[in-house]
């Protein structure tokens, strides 16, 4: 059974639901402590959402200096597959694990809602599902706009590494981008909440996509 | 000794938090037509070298303070 590392920061909340979520996909979840450097041989790691450091500075931008981070990236570059969600996915970026950073919303609210997101690209981090397809998961973030310059943007869509859009505008993310990859595509980062959307009870199951690209590596 | 860290939204970067200012100022009728908000930071540097003081400050600024996709930033000594 595959063994997923789920790292609790100092400020992280979801931490216990990514943990569930991997049961609920079939995989083993590991707690991993952010003051550790050791991943106890994990087989994939993901970096769950919350409020790390009270989101002081820029969100993500302090968690990205934990101890285990110097082991996370290592493992990413050593092509272990990382999964970011809303927290995680500052932190990946601020990291430069992943391309750009995430902003506020540009229409200066708190957004918790369920999204529809388009398929830009087939990937196994999404089933494998057709390019055009929607799926639904949540969103709960006040600083979700993912911004990249004009510069680069062009060759990361054509390299692949958007692989989710927002169907509309939900916080002014650059060209409605909600989910990356890093262009080995090993790592993997989003705001909406796949480990939110795991069980039918909740609306929509399409979060054991992602999750599940976890425990399929 | 001390050093000055100022971090500014890059031009054409959008920044939610000066148009929310900029409007409440617009709101209590005074002629702002933009804002721009940014950070700064005061820091006490063990050290009596300015030179020092100021390298120390440019990559504190780079490495943690400012994120370059976004920001700038600027180092003031003393």
């Amino acid at each position: 059974m595959a063994r997923v590392g789920v790292i609790t920061f100092l400020g992280s909340l979801d931490d216990r639901d990514a943990m569930r979520a991997v049961g609920v996909v079939g995989g083993e979840a590991v707690s991993l402590w952010h003051g550790s450097t050791d991943l106890q041989g994990v087989d994939a790691i993901l970096l769950p959402g919350g409020f790390s450091y009270g989101d002081h500075l820029r969100c993500g931008a302090l968690a990205r200096f934990s101890p285990i981070m110097g082991a996370v990236a290592e493992f990413a570059v050593a092509g272990g597959p990382v999964l970011g969600i809303c927290n995680g996915f500052q932190i990946l970026c601020e990291a430069d694990l992943l391309p750009g950073i995430l902003t506020p919303n540009h229409g200066q609210r708190f957004i918790c809602r369920d999204v529809e997101l388009i398929v830009e690209q087939e990937s196994p981090w999404i089933g494998n599902r057709a390019v055009g397809t929607t799926i639904a998961v949540p969103v709960k973030h006040g600083d979700g706009a993912w911004f990249h310059p004009e510069e680069g943007l062009d060759e990361l869509e054509e390299q692949g590494q958007v692989l989710l859009r927002y169907a509309e505008d939900v916080n002014g993310a650059t060209r409605r981008v909600a989910c990356v990859t890093n262009a080995a595509g090993n790592v993997c980062g989003l705001m909406p909440h796949p480990e939110h959307a795991v069980d039918p009870i909740l609306g929509s199951i399409d979060g054991q996509l992602l999750v599940g690209r976890l425990i399929n590596s | 000794m001390r050093v000055t860290v100022l971090v500014r939204p890059k031009t054409g970067i959008r920044d939610p938090q000066g148009e929310a200012i900029g409007r409440s100022l617009g709101g209590l009728g005074y002629p702002v037509s933009a804002v721009s908000a940014g950070s700064i930071f005061d820091l006490e540097i063990d050290t009596d070298d300015p030179k020092e003081a100021e390298r120390l400050g440019a990559e504190m600024a780079v490495r943690v303070l400012s994120n370059d996709l976004i920001e700038g930033f600027e180092v003031i000594v003393g």
